[in-house]
């Protein structure tokens, strides 16, 4: 198992720069999400990792040895393809055994070797049968079998529940996990599901349009987010924006809102002119006697909690509150915020401004 | 019957369409039966009209075919042996002695020769230049196919008098070398067509895959690529063969002796006494064999059609 430090990696396709300038580190071990929107180059930087695309320019380290211009078969890692790629021509057994004949080793480990890993995937049934039929949960479990049977460095996963139904999806997702801590492999997994990364991944590491958004363990990136684009991509309802123009001191610790003062952590950087206001929907509380307005435009229960959509002076917003309170369409409500994971942006670079609250998230990103 | 089904067919349908298929089955197959009747046939049925549907069947035709004979003087006959095989006896009925082996043989083998070894040669090129096209940045590749493709916009026998200037200089003509040169570079661009099509249609990541699990680039072209390539391969060496054993214009203008194919010779076989059409025909018969066992022996891959199944598109 190892490490795997990526260093200003970039891929251009002629003119058009798929990925640029990422760099960052995969620790022994680490189950670690790519995540990002579909073409924001994620499958391109695993790629590059695995020696199936050269990059343009930058390093890859695996166990502290530059690979980026080797190739993949003499990186020693394993690849789970979106689509598993098991090959048609031959049964379970031979495609799980495939990795171990390119090494030469003898028939009677082979074979031992594909039975331990097919009591692992429990598909100890389904190993002499061809890969055509195959349901999809097995073609799954196929392709980790391929990929774990010859204990790689690491293994790398594009998007490998994308080809599953939702349903089925949570219980792979499930076991892939399990699968993880009882190997202990460095995994990288890539996906544009911003759940999935959440539950499975100790680090994520969030691109758009092929560059480094933020890079950091899931709650760092869900209570500090480096971006608007990482506010807005993370979380389910995401986090509000609310506009307002202004000037932001090094060490405030209010700022208005149309004309109303709130509390925020202290802040380290000063900006002035189009700013954003950042808080995460449980973060609002609806309080009838808060002087800051806001009209219900619509509610949606969700059991426990609803989500209730509101007009205010400073844009719409949702708020996540208890559905023991009772809010109609139509209602005119007070607004308050707790201040404590409130992130300030420039509306212009569309960066988080450094606060007391989010500095150590954003030294090390 | 008891719905309606967009896939399954209604016992009407089947019956209507077994019916079709059978007519025309039978329409198709007369010309090859009554060939191969024919090819059993005493000269005499064999011109008979009306034609004879039942006659005596004699191998008299595929003894001609294989033999040179020579007419004997009665007196003559009646002091040789009596004839020891049963090929023997029957030319000896007609007052003829077996002056020795024909042509026929000989000519054969050379069908054989240039037409599989063509074959052989356009699908092993035709298979490495389509994997080229198909996976690699060739430069100008588009023009590149699309020249490969013009050489074949005109019928092949347009150029044959470029082309026999050509073998006569470079002392190709009635060599075996030559026809499968010819059949060969004629036979190529449909090869590298048909292949790049099946070759486009196996995803890459197969080879990712095997590159992946510690193979080399050719030995994931052979490992994996060819296995799943195998059905593109058998019907474009069908095609390629088909068209070298049936070549006759070529085959006319540039074999005479030690290259000649089996098309220009067959119709060379004239009997004593007019066309000898049983010969022709057990020629004809003979000569279909080889490709349709052919075609039989790797039906299995034309109709096994390997399931994509395991990549989703
Ligand atoms: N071989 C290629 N040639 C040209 N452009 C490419 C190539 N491969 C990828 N791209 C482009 O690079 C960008 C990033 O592609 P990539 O496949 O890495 O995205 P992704 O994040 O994996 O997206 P998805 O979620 O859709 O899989 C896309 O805009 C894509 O069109
Ligand atoms: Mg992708």
């Amino acid at each position: 198992m190892a490490q795997i430090i990526i260093k200003n990696l970039r891929k251009d396709f002629g003119d058009f720069t798929a990925v640029q300038e990422s760099s960052f580190t995969i620790e022994d071990g680490e189950f670690f999400m790519l995540l990002g929107p579909s073409g924001c180059g994620k499958t391109t930087t695993l790629r590059m990792i695995a020696g199936l695309e050269l990059p343009t320019s930058g390093e890859v380290f695996i166990d502290g040895e530059e690979v980026s211009q080797k190739p993949a078969r003499e990186r020693d890692i394993a690849f789970v393809f979106q689509m598993f790629a098991l090959y048609p021509h031959m049964n379970v057994r031979n495609n799980i055994s495939y990795p171990l004949k390119s090494q030469g080793m003898p028939k009677a480990q082979i074979k031992q070797k594909v039975a331990e890993v097919a009591h692992i995937l429990g598909i100890e049934d389904i190993l002499n049968k061809p890969v055509g039929g195959l349901s999809g949960g097995d073609r799954q479990r196929v392709a980790l079998g391929r990929a774990i049977v010859r204990d790689p460095k690491a293994f790398l996963m594009d998007e490998p529940l994308g080809a599953l139904d939702a349903e089925f999806r949570e219980h792979m997702a499930e076991e892939l996990r399990a699968l993880h801590d009882r190997m202990g492999a460095t995994t990288i997994y890539v996906t544009h599901d911003q759940l999935e990364a959440m539950q499975m991944g100790d680090k994520i590491v969030v691109m758009n349009h092929g560059v480094v958004e933020q890079f950091g363990v899931p709650q760092e990136i869900y209570d500090w987010p480096a971006t608007m684009f990482v506010a807005d991509f993370i979380g389910s309802p995401s986090m509000n924006f609310l506009h307002f123009q202004g000037n932001v001191e090094k060490g405030d610790r209010t700022v208005h809102l149309d004309g109303h003062s709130f509390y925020v952590p202290e802040q380290l950087q000063g900006a002035s002119g189009d700013l954003v206001f950042g808080i995460r929907p449980e973060n609002i509380t609806l309080s009838d006697d808060s002087p800051y307005r806001a009209q219900v435009l619509a509610t949606e229960y969700l059991g426990t909690t609803q989500i209730i959509t509101l007009e205010t002076a400073n844009g719409t917003i949702k708020a996540r509150v208890p559905s023991t309170k009772p809010v109609k369409m139509g209602d005119a409500v007070g607004l308050t915020f707790n201040p404590r994971n409130v992130t300030l942006f420039d509306k212009g670079t569309g960066k988080a401004l450094i606060s007391e609250g989010n500095k150590g998230v954003l030294d090390h990103g | 019957m008891s719905g309606f089904s967009i896939t399954e067919p209604s016992n009407r349908t089947k019956w209507i369409a077994g019916v079709l298929v059978i007519s025309y089955a039978l329409i198709t197959i007369m010309p090859l039966l009554w060939i191969i009747a024919t090819g059993f046939k005493s000269p005499s049925d064999s011109i008979a009209y009306p034609p004879k549907v039942v006659f005596q069947p004699t191998l008299e035709g595929y003894v001609n075919l294989f033999t040179t004979q020579t007419r004997i003087t009665p007196d003559m006959q009646d002091k040789l042996q009596p004839p020891t095989t049963w090929y023997e006896e029957i030319v000896r009925d007609k007052g003829m002695v077996i002056a020795g082996p024909s042509r026929f043989g000989q000519r054969f083998l050379n069908s054989v020769i240039i037409g599989f070894g063509s074959t052989f040669f356009s699908v092993f090129l035709g298979t490495l230049a389509a994997y080229a096209f198909s996976r690699f940045k060739v430069p100008i590749k588009d023009d590149l196919l699309f020249f490969i493709l013009s050489t074949r916009m005109m019928p092949p026998i347009a150029v044959a008098i470029p082309i026999f200037l050509m073998f006569r200089q470079l002392g190709l003509s009635d060599t075996h070398l030559g026809m499968i040169l010819l059949y060969t570079a004629v036979n190529l661009s449909l090869s590298v067509w048909l292949l790049k099509g099946f070759i486009d249609e196996i995803p890459l990541e197969y080879e990712e895959a095997a590159l992946i699990d510690g193979y080399t680039r050719f030995q994931a072209f052979y490992k994996v690529v060819l296995p799943q390539a195998a059905t593109g391969i058998a019907s474009t060496a069908i095609f390629c063969l088909i068209f070298a054993w049936n070549e006759y214009a070529f085959a006319v203008l540039l074999t005479s002796g030690t290259a000649q194919t089996a098309p220009p010779f067959i119709p060379t076989i004239i009997g004593v006494g007019g066309q000898d059409w049983p010969a022709v025909a057990a020629g004809a018969t003979i000569f279909l064999m080889p490709v349709m066992i052919f075609t039989i022996l790797l039906r299995k891959h034309l109709l096994r059609g390997i399931t994509f199944g395991a990549v989703r598109k």
